[in-house]
């Protein structure tokens, strides 16, 4: 793998990014419930050769609010579990990683790792993680389990002024810990078959994880042995100081959202300067792709009138043509980004100029495998198998 | 003529599973699954199984070596079965205690879109702390409300599967319109669960996916009555079968149900063989194969709930007594092989002085001889008599071989059943509940 090569991944979720995007004539939304509509969105990303897809989840309707139902009739509303949606595809789909999002405050860490470990083998080493918290009140009450606070007003808040969202991290850097002890817990060669003294494991190699923090204990071993990748990719979004320390435990690919590629240098130098587990920085951009500029703004412009507000996004917004993308996504390398994720604002049109524009635009240019040269997603990345960590402990 | 159910039990954690044999495959590669799925959907099976357990199990405070260890997370692998296959209804044991009622209604939910109604759950109910050692909250349930959780567990999923209605659903871009203001609004404030919200799955193809229930115990019985629609049995003996059928029916019946909308579905074991004298042959090996000498020792220790590893497998039972305790048992993770250690001990001796058999050829004796033994003409007729005499309504099948266990079954004695006409030949029906001819089917 060429260092010059960016990585590549495109974020999916409902009929994509912008809210009005299921009204596009492009789009199919009466299929959104469908399996067919999610393999071929998959099988196009893989055409175009892309590292990884994820996909969005949430334990809450979508809503336009920061918290709560809108009563919105207008927008998409509903979706899928991913770690299921990503299996449904899995076995229709070689050589892309699945990347479904999951979140650590109303699940158990146990079934986490259960769930994302027998992903891994549905789709021959393939499976990743994008981690995510919920913080809201109305998410707290679909599980009844504990007290989240109102939030501030939206524009307002940043999480580091909320006790909440300091727990949260600190408990979602425990989950990923606890996981990854998990998929740790059987050592590779655990199964051992041996009829002479009929031990079909050798429970030396199997380990307890013995797990326990101010939020919950786990003991292990995992139900599931050892995952094909040893350790599936673990992503998360990163926005400020408290995500970037949360990533800093045991992310391998964060992504962030500058908009502009002084941001995006200023982000790195802090994510490095932070120190631990050095993940690789991808950014985040919600892209219009069109032939022409103009027609990319006319289209963002289209959508936001039928959804009667200017789309807005944590990520940046491009509106343009896939060589300038590609220019903004060389351009924005040099501040130490390693790859990319892109939302698609509507599916499935600018994800089909992404694999079929932008990719041969940004292969022409040098700055894009041709082809897969891995089997896993991890070796998409360049990333080695690690050893199991309790590899010859006695615990 | 009743029709004869059939669910395959894809061969697990247990001593039923042979892994000793040269043709036994791996418990946890996809392939697997795969191989043992479409064997079931080519032999018009109704419904793939997966059984479930959250804890490695151990003897002795150990992890158990003997049988068959690591499982895959029961959902995730049913999905991907679902890309795989096109009618097989596709069922997981999912434990009603160690989950949330949202979280586990939206997977089901999920499950049953992308499989086009073929979605279902066996509701099951373990509380033991040995098992909560691996979740949040730990091993608090009283072992007397496991049924009264699990009974508003499954009350609350529904109430969540029902509150996004068919039409809530539009996704018209003419007109604007994706979902109605409150899709999805649900309020449940219960003794076990007090959640409010909104559901963000729309409602399901079945609407309300196949629900199984597995145990034994009266309130597990009552439970099945109220509220499944397939009931997964241990008695899969002609009489025992009878017994436990009717006494199954007329709690349905008690509860206001139709008999027919609670299926009976012992689980069972087969050998086959060209003959029945053949079939019997290779049902003894299979029978060596599954109690191997420290097999065998474990499974005494199971029922004597003592250290016993220093006895001799080919030697007469121990003189000393079980241990009778509540609190200890020796074995962790699994269910019971007694409920009355004293009285078993008394019944096995008494057949090991009178057949003069050792430890193992005890265990052989006494655990898990194969339900159907014989030819495919033999066990089809068994099979077939079982269901039209009400000992059941159907089997779930439990092979004792990975991938491979399924497909002599299905070559040689799905063929007769359908002659008999008791079988479908091509599936009429797209989803689980269609195939089981239960209300809301398709
Ligand atoms: C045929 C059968 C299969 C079962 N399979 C499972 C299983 O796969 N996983 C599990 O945790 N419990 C399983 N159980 C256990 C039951 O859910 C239940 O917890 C246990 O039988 C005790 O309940 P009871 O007192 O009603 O019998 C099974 C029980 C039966 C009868």
């Amino acid at each position: 793998m060429s260092a010059a090569h960016l990585h590549l991944s495109v974020a999916l979720d409902g009929a994509g990014w912008h809210p009005a995007a299921w009204r596009d004539p492009a789009a199919s939304p009466k299929d959104l419930f469908t399996a067919a509509y999610w393999a071929g969105l998959v099988a196009e990303a893989e055409q175009g050769r892309l590292d990884f897809v994820t996909i969005e989840d949430t334990v809450a309707l979508q809503t336009s609010r920061l918290d709560g139902p809108d009563g919105r009739t207008d927008q998409v509303r509903g979706r899928f579990d991913a770690v299921l949606l990503a299996s449904r595809i899995a076995p229709l789909s070689r050589s892309i990683g699945l990347v479904p999002t999951v979140t650590t405050t109303h699940t158990e860490p146990f079934h986490v790792a259960s769930s994302l470990a027998t992903l891994d083998y549905v789709s021959g080493g393939r499976a990743g993680w994008r981690v995510q918290l919920s913080g809201r009140r109305s998410e707290a009450a679909h599980f009844g389990r504990r007290e989240v606070p109102e939030l501030g007003p939206a524009q307002a808040v940043a999480l580091e002024d909320y006790a909440i969202y300091h727990e949260l991290f600190g408990e979602a850097g425990d989950v990923v810990e606890v996981v990854r002890r998990l998929w740790d817990s059987w050592e590779d060669d655990a199964v051992i078959r041996d009829v002479a003294t009929g031990r079909f494991v050798d429970r030396e190699k199997l380990h307890y994880v013995d797990y326990e923090g101010p939020h919950f204990s786990v003991r292990g071993p995992s139900i599931v042995p050892r995952p094909p990748q040893g350790q599936p990719l673990v992503t998360a979004l990163a926005h400020s100081r408290l995500p970037y320390e949360f990533a800093a435990r045991g992310v391998d690919v964060e992504y962030i959202t500058p908009h502009d590629a002084d941001q995006a240098r200023a982000i790195v130098a802090e994510i490095r300067e932070i120190g631990g587990v050095q993940p690789k920085v991808f950014a985040d951009l919600v892209v219009f792709l069109d032939e022409t500029q103009q027609a990319a703004e006319e289209r963002r412009a289209r959508l936001d009138e039928l959804d009667g507000a200017a789309y807005a996004s944590d990520a940046k917004i491009f509106a343009g043509t896939p060589e300038q993308l590609a220019d903004l996504l060389l351009d924005w390398r040099e501040t130490g980004l390693e790859g990319y994720r892109l939302r698609p604002a509507v599916l499935p049109t600018d994800l089909n100029a992404i694999t079929r524009t932008l990719v041969p635009e940004l292969r022409r240019r040098g700055a894009f495998r041709d082809g897969y040269e891995a089997g896993t997603l991890r070796g998409h990345l360049g990333l080695a198998r690690p050893a199991s960590r309790y590899a010859g402990s006695t615990r | 003529m009743k029709q004869v159910i059939l669910a395959a039990h894809f061969p697990g954690v247990n001593n039923q599973t042979v892994w000793s044999d040269p043709a036994s495959g791996s418990q946890i590669d996809f392939s697997s699954f795969v191989h043992l799925a479409r064997a079931a959907e080519r032999g018009r099976f109704d419904f793939f199984f997966l059984a479930d357990g959250q804890r490695l199990r151990e003897q002795r405070g150990r992890i158990h070596d003997l049988d068959v260890v690591g499982r895959p997370d029961s959902l995730t692998v049913l999905a991907g079965l679902a890309a795989v296959t096109d009618h097989l209804g596709l069922a997981g044991t999912i434990n009603a205690t160690f989950n949330e009622p949202y979280e586990l209604a939206r997977k089901l939910a999920t499950l049953d879109h992308l499989s086009g109604g073929r979605a279902g759950w066996n509701v099951v109910t373990s509380s033991d702390a040995f098992t909560g050692e691996n979740f949040r909250r730990g091993g608090y349930l009283d072992y007397s409300e496991r049924y009264a959780r699990a009974a508003e567990f499954v009350r609350t999923v529904r109430e969540l599967w029902d509150s996004w209605k068919a039409e809530d659903l539009v996704a018209d871009p003419a007109t604007g319109f994706f979902a109605s203001a409150n899709a999805g609004e649900f309020a449940h404030h219960g003794t076990f669960f007090d959640i409010e919200g909104r559901f963000n799955v729309p409602r399901a193809p079945q609407g309300h996916p196949l629900t199984i229930q597995a145990g034994d115990s009266d309130e597990g019985r009552e439970f099945a009555a109220a509220h499944a629609d397939a009931i997964f049995s241990r008695h899969g003996t002609l009489e025992d079968g009878k017994v436990f059928y009717r006494d199954v029916k007329a709690r349905v019946v008690a509860n206001g149900r139709s008999p027919d909308s609670l299926k009976v579905l012992p689980g069972v074991t087969f050998a086959l063989g060209d003959t029945d004298a053949e079939a019997q042959e290779n049902a003894d090996h299979v029978r060596r194969q599954q109690v191997s000498p420290q097999t065998a020792i474990l499974l005494l220790e199971q029922v004597w709930n003592r250290d016993l590893s220093s006895y001799d497998p080919e030697g007469p039972l121990p003189e000393i007594d079980p241990l009778v305790s509540e609190e200890e048992s020796i074995s962790r993770g699994r269910t019971r092989l007694t409920r009355d250690p004293l009285e078993t001990a008394a019944r096995w001796r008494a057949l090991a002085e009178e057949k003069r058999l050792g430890i193992r050829d005890l265990i052989i004796e006494v655990t898990g001889r194969q339900s159907f033994i014989g030819s495919p003409g033999t066990v089809a007729e068994q099979i077939n008599a079982f269901v039209q005499e009400d000992a059941a309504d159907g089997f779930i099948l439990v092979p004792h071989l990975v991938p491979a266990g399924l497909d002599e079954f299905v070559d040689r004695v799905v063929p007769l059943l359908q002659e008999r006409g008791v079988l479908r030949t091509e599936y009429g029906t797209s989803t689980l509940r269609g195939h089981l001819g239960l209300e809301g089917g398709a």
